[in-house]
Order: C-alpha cells, then structure tokens, then sequence
C-alpha cells in the first residue's frame, strides 16, 4: 500500500513548482509550496506572452493555478535554514516556523544575468538600454519612459551566456527564440521602425522555432546581423551608437538606436545553491545543481528524497519544464513507493 | 545618462592610493612633450600640498615605450624596471608612482606576471643582481601620478585660484576627458573608475568645477597606437583613429580636453592641426582648436600658476580661448620667452588651424 | 601640405546612411530575399564563384550594406545557371532574384 501521507516541501512557486505541487496533490500527497515572493507564478508570471505561438502568460499561468488551488502555499517566506534528520528533512523557515518533510523538490528557478555586469552596454547607465524583462514589464503596462516611439531598435544575443568571462559559459537557450519573438512584437508596434538582432549564433532547436525565425525575416523584415556588439555610447540627443562587426562580410557596422535591448541570459537561483550546500547535494561547475544522471535521471539529485524540477538543473523552456515536474512529481511517487 | 549608474560602477572600481610617501619617476618622453606638468606636479605635492615625494636622478626609462614599440623583448623590459624597484628599496619607500601611463602599465604588467611566473621573477633577480649588483622588495603599492592629484582633487579644489567655469555665462566648462590605454584597460581594476567608465579625470574635472561629457567615441583610441604612428606608412591610421573622435565630439562643442597619458594629449593636440591642414576642418570656436592637457597642467591652472610656466605654448592648439573663457590672466608678449625672459625666438604659426 | 600620410577610408559601414532602397524593392519583388542565412551554399556550388567573385549570399549582404559597386561586378559573373537555385535550403529562387536585382537601379527604380 502506497503512504499517501508524506508532505513534500516544493522550494519554489514558479511554473515549475506550480505544476510539481499539483500534480502530488493529484496523486494524494502533501506538497507544499515555499515561495520567497508575495506571489506565485515566478518569471512566467512577470512575461506577457511566449514563444513561439504568442501565447498570453497567464494562459500557462491559470490551469496552474486552478490545480494548486487547494496545495497549502507559504508566501513571502524564505528558508533560513535546512535540516537533515535520517529520512526527512527539517526547514526552518523565515516566519520562525519550521516544515518537517519527508522530501524536497528543488523547484527554485533560475535569475536573469544582471545585465549591468557587462559594463561596455551601458545597462543602468544608458537611457536607451533595457533588457528583456524590462521590455516584456513594458508589454505589460505600456509604461516606460525609454520607449518612446523608436525607429530604430537593436536586440543583443547572449548578454552574460556563452561568456567565459561573465561566469557563465553556458547558452541560456530561451533568448534567441525570446529575442526573436520580442523583435516581431516591437516590429508589429512600431511598424516604420528598423530592428536588429546582434546574434553570436542562432539556436532555435525547438518546435517552431525556425519558422518564427523565417517569419521574422520575411514577413517582418528584421536585419539579422553575425556579430557580437563589442561597446555602446551615448550620441548627444540620448540616443545610443552601438558598434559590432557584421561578420559575414568581414566589416565593421555601426548603427543609431532609439532602444537597445540586452538578452540578459540565464543564471541558477544563488538560493539554490546555499539550498544545496546546506541539504548536501551538489552544485555542477555551470552552477546549476547537479543531477545524479544528466540522461537518465535529471530529476534526481545525488541524495535520497531529494528531487529538481525546472531551470535550476539549466536553462528550459516552459514545455521542458512543465515536463520535467510532472516527471519529478512521479519520482518522488515512485521513491515512496519502493519505501513501502 | 544615468549618472547613478556610473557612480556605482565606479564604487566597484575603489582603489587604495596611499595618503603620503610616494616614490616618484618620470617619463621618458613627457619631459619633452610638456616640459613643465612633470615639474608642476612636484611642486603641488611636494611644495604646496607639503607630502613626501621623493625622486632619483639615478632612474631611467622603465623601457615601456620600446616593449610596446616591439623593440626589446619583455625580460629586458623587466630587468629595467627591477632596477627601478631597487631605487626605490635603497631610498625607503614602498609606493611607487608613475608619471607615464606606460609605464604604470608596464609596472603593473610586470607585477601581474611575476605573481604568476614567480621563476621568471626569481630570474630577473638574478639578471639585475648580475647586471649592477642590486638587490630589490617590491613595491606595496603602485599608482599613476593621476591618481594622486585625484586623491589630492579635493585640496587642490580648496585652493582653487579659478573653477572650470565660464566667467561670462556661470555655467561649467565642457570637459573631455581622456585615459590612456595602459591605465586600466590591462587591470581594470587598478583604475580608479574601472576601464569602460573610469573616473580618474572626470572625478577632478568635477571637483574643480567643470561638466564632463561623454561622447560616442570616448573610449576610442586617442591616435598614438605606438606603431601606428611609430611606423610612417601606419601614421594615416594614427590620424584617422583621432580625426574619428573629433568627429564624435564635436557636436558636444567641448572647452577642453583632459588626458593623463604622455602620446594623448600630444595627439588629440598636434593632429588638430594635420587635420586642419588636410580636410580645412577645426574643431574649436573661430578656426581655433579645443585645447588638450594634462592633468598636472589642469591642476596649475586651477592654482593659479602662470600658464606659460605652465608649458601651455608648447602646445599646438592656442590655450588662449580656454584662459580667456576661464578668466587667466596672460601676458601674450611672455608666451615664447624662453628661461629667465630670454627671446628664443617664435614658432610660425599653421595657414588653418588659428593658433591665438 | 603633403605630410606623407592622409586620412585614411574607413572601412566600416554606418547603417544609419546605407541606401538600402534597391534591396527593399528587391524585397517587395522577391520577398524570399529576406531569408537568406548566409550559409554559402550557392557560393560553393557556383559555377562562376571561383572566377569571378559571384556569390548570391554576398550579393544579398552587399545590397543591405552599401555596396552596390561590388554587387553589380558580381552580378555580371553569373551565367544564370541556376545551380544556386537547386541547393539553397531556404528555397529562394535565387535565378529570380538575380534577374530582378539586374532591372533595378541603386535608388531600386525598374530601368529594364
């Protein structure tokens, strides 16, 4: 007979929580969703709608929610501290209480890559320069001071990826795709507005993936340019001089822009990894925690009762991650079964 | 502009210059570039400000200039400076500074290298020793001349004889600045300000009254590139690197140009007048040229000190509007008197670039 | 005065001034033009490409860059063979395109 009653702590009220926790409580168990935030619904809950199909948000957002609805959620808490007892586990959390679970789902996300830290782009100094989450609050409330009617409008790819010297030499693999549905969205805006991409590579390995990408080309007129931009400055009316070298022809381009916007990337959550450390399980050397098999067993960490969903093993997409909590939530069910 | 955000970069930037104490040496090619900046910073420290700087007439070039002109190869460039560090350990002090951005590079790179090839510096030792018999420690700290006098911005500010300002609207003079390459591009972090926004020159402009502006270029070679001017067949590239930040400056109309490298403000100031030679164009009011100077000559002018002892003729560009804006007196007739008032005759003066 | 040096051309391109108007009206024509990716194909099966400098990917890129010189030198290499068109992944009929490129002028007027 299967133990229906274990409460599992689920670290994290992002998408993959969310759907983690409901498919348990689905299943019989006690989940219980720990989230840092005064809301639920992390990064997803922050975008306005998604690649590739332009869904709304919150149409990812409301099923979630509806299969939560009844999962006990800890708001505007943090975890001061975890304990490892012999087959449970002991979180003091920041209201003073704690949580004896007898397993943990690590469902904590990841963080944009703070855009400032590449200091030739200007982010936080620069008017014109924003990122895309920036862009995306803008899609939400129309509210932004630096959008203002733009004519000419640049995107630059992997702003803190792929970048050995930022810390983080791994592709945030959402931004490509991100930074070409963002540009279709600014080009249906502002129609008589020229849009640039600065890409390293373009990644679009996902389903439909290539054919926004085609679209973005011919139906939207989007000048994708192969070169990394190398430093930004201000000309004299605020707007901003980029400089890059389009590298198919082999010459330096420079161009004026209204906007420029940083595809900041994706790095794991720092909680996660003081999580880790404290609950002894491991940080791979990308900084996202480390699976037990990164094949087999993605949702297994290297420690009994202990389980990943989502963006804190790397970056995903929303389908990988939804995905990858129904599958965490049916290993913790298989863990507990073998416990008899 | 946010200047928020350039302030917190530039927090992240802090470096440790020492209060006192300084083991001063020279450059080899400013001296004759602008004879009296080197001079003025002695005496402002030393004389007026009353710190210790102490400076040997037994130090030579750091040999900077030839390893980045890729005429002696780097060991020998190391022995050179080690000679340095050993003035420096018989005369007692432990902070150096460098009146050549170059050569705080190469002190810096030298450093940096040893620290992580400690056998190649136990070998340089050993070159020095066989060399002249020399034995050195070195330095704790290392800094540019102008991260002094920005460590000194303030007192120099309370002593201001005249603030940056024009005297006939009140408003703040428009200031360039501009950082040599070796200053903080190699160790960002040894630059005050960092190597994207440094703040070591536009921390003084403020402090002494001036508005800096940042223009699209800024970061943008000043021209020198050792061999793209060292090399004739190259020196197109050399003025072509400078005519491309006058271009990017100029509808900022700026009062003046600050720089703490030796080859910048030579460049930003003598190609002014090729390029007025060349293309008819100047960038100044009235046919005239924006002034550039060094940090020492903008710390003298803001003392008070006399502009012709100062150096400001051995520029090409007429300093004459700036003093004029600022409200320096001059005495036109003294501007070519050589030592002790002596006539040494006078330059002739360029068909466009007007000069005073 | 002859210093022995001048100013030297830059060589970078300034897309604030590129005269883009012949490929805009290419791309009014030919709208497939838009989704070149640059991957070569049609230059390394070309039959003029190693003689003459004909290449459909640099036309397209010469064309948003200002280099309408070198684009009409290497249109005149191509023999219209059409191998170009059979290799291209993206389907661009690039014989199309280049019969069409060849009718109009730098301002993208129809002159043929």
């Amino acid at each position: 007979m299967v133990n229906r009653q274990p409460i599992i702590a689920v670290i994290g009220a992002g998408i993959a929580g969310l759907e983690a926790a409901s498919q348990l409580a689905a299943l019989g168990y006690k989940p219980v969703l720990i989230e840092k935030a005064p809301v639920v619904g992390g990064h997803v809950a922050e975008w306005n709608r998604l690649f590739p199909d332009m869904t709304p948000a919150e149409d990812v957002l409301q099923p979630l929610l509806a299969g939560t609805a009844k999962v006990r959620t800890l708001l505007n808490t943090e975890i001061s501290a975890i304990n490892r007892l012999k087959d449970e586990y002991n979180l003091i959390l920041s209201d003073g209480s704690s949580l004896l679970c007898q397993a943990v789902l690590f469902a904590t996300g990841f963080h944009l890559f703070d855009a400032s830290k590449k200091e030739e782009y200007g982010y936080g100094i620069y008017d014109r320069v924003i990122t895309n989450r920036d862009l995306e609050q803008w899609f939400n409330s129309r509210q932004d001071a630096r959008i203002d009617k733009p004519r000419a409008v640049g995107f630059v790819h992997c702003v803190g990826s792929r970048d050995l010297k930022a810390g983080n030499p791994q592709c945030s693999k959402v931004c490509c795709i991100t930074a070409i549905k963002q540009a279709i969205e600014m080009k249906e805006e502002f129609p008589d507005a020229e849009i640039y991409c600065f890409y390293m590579d373009l990644r679009l390995f996902g389903k439909k993936y290539e054919d926004f990408y085609i679209r973005a080309q011919r139906d939207y007129g989007i000048h994708f340019i192969r070169g990394r931009i190398s430093e930004v400055g201000e000309a004299i009316d605020n707007r901003v001089v980029v400089k890059a070298e389009d590298t198919l022809s082999g010459k330096p381009v420079k161009v004026t822009l209204d906007l420029l916007v940083l595809m900041a990337g994706i790095v794991c959550n720092p909680d996660a990894q003081q999580y880790a450390r404290e609950i002894g399980v491991a940080v791979d050397e990308d900084g996202f925690l480390k699976s037990r098999n990164n094949l087999a067993a993605i949702t297994d960490s290297s420690r009994p009762g202990v389980f990943f969903a989502g963006a804190c093993t790397g970056a995903k997409t929303v389908p990988e991650t939804l995905a990858e909590a129904r599958s965490a939530a049916l290993a913790i069910h298989n863990y507990f079964n073998s416990r008899g | 502009m946010i200047y928020q955000g350039k302030q917190k970069i530039w927090s992240d930037y802090q470096k440790e210059i020492p209060d006192d104490h300084w083991f001063y040496v020279r450059s080899c090619i400013r001296q004759s570039f602008f004879p009296a900046s080197e001079t003025h910073f002695v005496k402002i420290v030393r004389d007026l400000l009353g710190k210790d700087l102490y400076e040997t007439p037994h130090h030579t070039t750091c040999g900077g200039i030839a390893y980045h002109s890729d005429t002696i190869p780097q060991e020998t460039a190391m022995t050179i400076v080690a000679r340095q560090f050993a003035l420096m350990t018989e005369a007692g002090y432990k902070n150096l500074v460098t009146s050549c951005i170059t050569s705080f590079g190469n002190y810096c790179e030298i450093l940096e290298t040893w620290r992580e090839f400690p056998e190649l510096e136990a070998r340089i030792r050993e070159h020095l020793w066989k060399a002249c018999r020399r034995e050195f420690e070195k330095p704790e700290y290392v800094a540019h001349a102008s991260d002094v006098i920005f460590k000194l911005r303030g007192e120099i500010a309370e002593r201001a004889k005249y603030h940056l300002v024009s005297r006939a609207t009140g408003e703040p003079l428009r200031v360039v600045e501009h950082i040599g390459c070796h200053y903080s591009k190699m160790f960002p972090h040894k630059g005050v300000g960092g190597a994207e926004y440094p703040c070591v020159l536009s921390g003084m402009v403020e402090s002494w009254g001036g508005q800096v502006i940042d223009y699209p270029e800024r970061r943008h070679c000043c021209g020198f590139g050792f061999r793209q001017y060292l090399v004739k067949a190259n020196r197109g590239y050399s003025v072509s690197n400078t005519h491309k930040k006058f271009e990017s400056m100029e509808p900022y109309h700026p009062d003046m140009i600050i720089t703490n490298c030796p080859g910048c403000p030579y460049f930003l100031d003598r190609w002014q007048y090729v390029i007025a030679e060349q293309t008819g164009k100047t960038y100044g009011q009235n046919g005239c040229g924006i002034p550039a100077l060094t940090y020492e000559e903008l710390a003298g002018l803001v003392l008070g000190y006399d502009p012709w002892d100062l150096g400001l003729q051995i520029h090409q560009v007429g300093p004459e509007p700036l003093l004029d804006k600022i409200g320096i007196p001059y005495d036109p007739n003294r501007k070519y008197l050589g030592l002790n008032e002596k006539e040494i005759m006078k330059p002739g003066l360029p068909t466009v670039l007007k000069c005073c | 005065m002859d210093f022995g040096f001048k100013l030297s051309p830059s060589s970078a391109v300034n897309l604030d001034t590129v005269d883009h108007r012949r490929f805009d009206r290419l791309a009014q024509l030919v709208p497939d033009a838009l989704t070149c990716i640059g991957c070569g194909s049609c230059s390394a099966t070309c039959t003029a490409s190693a003689w003459t400098g004909m290449s459909v990917r640099k036309v397209l890129l010469g064309l948003q860059r200002g280099q309408d010189a070198e684009v009409d030198k290497m249109l005149s290499g191509c023999m219209l063979c059409g191998k170009c068109t059979m290799v291209c992944p993206r389907g661009i009929n690039t014989r199309q395109l280049i019969l069409t490129l060849c009718r109009l002028d730098k301002k993208g007027e129809m002159v043929r």
